[in-house]
């Protein structure tokens, strides 16, 4: 890519800041310029600020921040490779109950924090090994769709009818439909070296200028998890990895005759997904202190593929940002009409946007954010960031 | 002729297969016999609607338990609330549920509606149709399935008053489903004979191998991707219509047959009737059997196991190895 290689050539010993640049930057984002950098701060610093200035701890919010991780996982499998998958919700529960299992077995710090890597480690073991048997077994397309979303039927099914003593793994019951309550409460670290709980640990705090305030600390890990994982996958998606990747929602077979392993990338994108969604549901659980086997329905296993289309599946911050509003909007509008608003946003957005609202808001390029409007956010006036202009304007998103 | 000669003995001799071994399982163990053969119907007629509709359109109807519940809750509604004969109604059901075919089809899948409104006020189309777009489709269909199920709960209540199962049973098993064996039989025997035997099944077959040519050759392709959809989904209304007295009438009533007709038309391949037949010849066993061994659990494990078998050794389907065994058959005679 011209970018990579004027990167490479271009000043003699780039700022450690225009590395940085180089690596979170590249034509398979959205947002490559200094103003998007300047806007994210703002939104972080907003979300940083938002539970103190807007009263309460951001116990509700955090839902909505730990649902996103879920939204980037969907994002980096059906938005870069292609495989629309029914089954992130699939890893979503495995983490959750799998950290239910482990948390219950062993209520230490220790045992919790292993609770935790194990959750998400299953969720990325499950997602491999379904994802082995279909991209090996030479499954494509559609066809994959199909059966990430029967495996959540199936999954449904199963959990349903663990209500049974049998189905009880040490101490931990897995209890159909009641679900798995009595978790123990998120408390991470090692013991005699350095122990925090996460939930229902509000802090009182002061601040000169706001008074006194108390904060949900699960808000702010699950804000930080976020922005890693959000953060790393514009890396991922940037990296040579990457490309490969969306040379593979590009043109499958063409990407193969390249000498790519188009597999085994699919493979790896899938599993990295599948740990995502299972970091998700290790939150979740750990969150509401209870799991039970609504996670796999249906009508949950789709949401994500709606907050994807929504806000635009090529797209990470559209995932992001798609997930937290339409979210907020369902658990506001409530009640009965709230399935139904869910399904004509998904309706009208897929008709008349179909690559999503937040590629349709950078493809359009509004007047404010024009380049030229602010004279400081111009990229071609700061001289450590000279070498980026090579890159060409995003301008795929066509409608027509 | 000769081919056609051929075609008809090769179906003359699975009808034949599958009524033999009817008989012989009537005579060693008829319960488990009705239970395989309702299983098989079951999955036929959860599929074909599904099948009609992918195979032809390339469009994945995600909404298609959907329209089982339309013709479900419209067959009882008639006979429970107007009073029709149950068979009156259950074909009033699948009209109504292909009238609401044609209206969906162009309203959402070719846009039809929209882009008419929307040539009059912006000068524009704004939709593309969802033909061949199977992802977005999915999306699409699953949004309008969303609303209808909440949208039939808002309306209907958690359940309706359901009609009570007809006749009686015979050996400890229901007539009423051995009825619906035979019914299936028809059902298939008739799309065979519209998609294969009539002006409309040609043209039909026509668009679906090649659309620019079919326009070209003068025939209305948007028509007849209307009138598939309104066949798919009327037969999809047929189900729920047959299925009204055996199940109870929720709103989440579609999601029952989702597995089995997904699983089905992943297994059976591009052809619509030999496909789903087929497959479920081979489904209905594995269901029946795992599931009376095991619990309903294992009948879809077993299910979902089939059907990435199937994927993996047999990447065109059942309907490719047909091909393929044909080809082979009639190349050396």
């Amino acid at each position: 890519m011209a970018a990579d290689s004027s990167a490479a050539d271009g000043t003699a010993s780039p700022s450690p800041i225009s590395r940085l640049r180089n690596r979170l930057e590249g034509p398979n984002t959205i947002g490559n310029s200094r103003r998007f950098w300047v806007g994210l701060a703002l939104a972080v610093v907003a979300l940083i600020a938002f539970p103190i200035v807007g009263g309460g701890t951001g116990n509700q919010f955090s839902l909505f921040l730990v649902l996103g991780l879920l939204g980037l996982s969907l994002s980096l499998v059906w938005g870069y490779a292609g495989i629309l998958s029914f089954g992130q919700t699939v890893f979503f529960g495995v983490g959750a109950y799998t950290f239910g299992v482990v948390s219950i077995n062993f209520p230490t710090p220790g045992g919790i924090t292993g609770g935790v890597i194990a959750g998400t480690l299953a969720g990325a073991v499950v997602a491999a090994l379904l994802g082995y048997f279909m991209f090996y077994g030479g499954v494509r397309d559609v066809y994959v769709t199909i059966i990430t979303l029967v495996s959540t039927l199936v999954m449904l099914t199963f959990m349903a009818q663990t209500a049974g003593s049998e189905w009880t793994i040490g101490e931990a019951a897995l209890g159909g439909f009641n679900g798995m309550p009595g978790m123990p409460l998120l408390n991470l670290g090692i013991e005699g070296i350095f122990t925090f709980q996460f939930v229902f640990n509000d802090l009182a705090l002061y601040l000169p200028l706001v008074g006194p305030f108390e904060i949900d600390p699960f808000y702010y890990l699950s804000l930080t998890l976020l922005l890693a994982a959000y953060l790393g996958l514009r890396v991922l998606v940037n990296m040579d990895f990457g490309r490969v990747l969306v040379a593979i929602r590009e043109d499958e077979d063409r990407t193969m005759m390249f000498g790519y392993d188009v597999k085994r990338a699919k493979l790896i994108a899938f599993t990295l997904g599948g740990g995502l969604a299972g970091l998700a549901g290790v939150l979740y659980a750990a969150r509401n202190v209870y799991i039970d086997p609504s996670v796999f329905e249906l009508y949950f296993a789709t949401l994500p593929v709606v907050w994807i289309s929504v806000g635009g599946r090529k797209s990470l911050l559209g995932a992001v940002a798609a997930t937290i509003s339409v979210e907020y909007l369902r658990l506001n509008i409530g009640g009965e009409m709230a399935l139904v608003a869910v399904g004509a946003l998904l309706l009208l957005s897929i008709l008349v946007l179909p690559g999503g609202v937040v590629p349709w808001i950078d493809g359009r390029g509004l007047p404010w954010l024009k380049q030229d409007a602010i004279p400081w956010l111009r990229d071609d006036s700061i001289p450590w960031v000279k070498s980026k202009v090579g890159i060409a304007p995003e301008s795929e998103a066509t409608e027509s | 002729m000769r081919q056609a000669l051929s075609q008809a003995r090769y179906g003359i001799a699975a009808v034949v297969a599958v009524v033999a071994l009817f008989a012989v399982g009537i005579a060693t163990d008829p319960n488990l016999t009705f239970r395989i053969y309702y299983s098989m119907s079951f999955i036929v007629l959860a599929a074909i609607g599904l099948a009609i509709i992918f195979g032809i359109m390339g469009v994945i109807n995600l909404a298609h338990g959907e329209f089982i519940l339309v013709g479900a809750y419209a067959t009882t509604l008639l006979a429970v609330q107007v009073g029709l004969p149950l068979p009156v109604a259950m074909l009033a059901g699948a009209l109504v549920t292909a009238v609401f075919g044609i209206i969906v089809e162009r309203v959402i899948i070719s846009g039809f509606v929209i882009n008419w409104i929307s040539q009059r006020t912006v000068g524009r189309d704004i939709i593309k149709p969802f033909y061949d777009r199977l992802a977005d489709s999915m999306v699409a269909t699953f949004g309008l399935s969303l609303i209808m199920v909440q949208g039939a709960r808002i309306v209907f209540g958690n359940s309706i008053d359901q009609i009570g199962v007809p006749f009686g049973s015979t050996s400890g098993y229901p007539d009423y489903r051995i009825a619906l064996v035979g019914i299936t039989a028809g059902v298939l025997v008739l799309v065979y004979l519209l998609f294969t035997q009539t002006t409309f099944g040609t043209r039909v077959r026509a668009t679906m191998q090649d659309e620019e040519t079919a326009k070209a050759l003068g025939i209305d392709t948007e028509r007849t991707y209307m009138l598939t959809f309104a066949i798919g989904s009327g037969l999809a209304g047929f189900t729920g219509a047959l299925f009204a007295p055996l199940l109870s009438m929720q709103p989440s009533i579609g999601d029952q047959f989702l597995v089995e007709a997904f699983v089905a038309v992943v297994v059976g391949g591009a052809s619509v009737v030999v496909g789903t037949s087929l497959s479920s010849l081979l489904l209905g066993p594995i269901d029946a059997l795992f599931s009376d061994e095991f619990g309903e659990f294992a009948g879809r494990i077993a299910l979902l196991v089939a059907a990435m078998l199937a994927l993996r050794f047999l990447p065109g389907g059942i309907t490719g190895v047909v091909d393929d065994l044909r080809d082979r058959l009639e190349g050396e005679s």
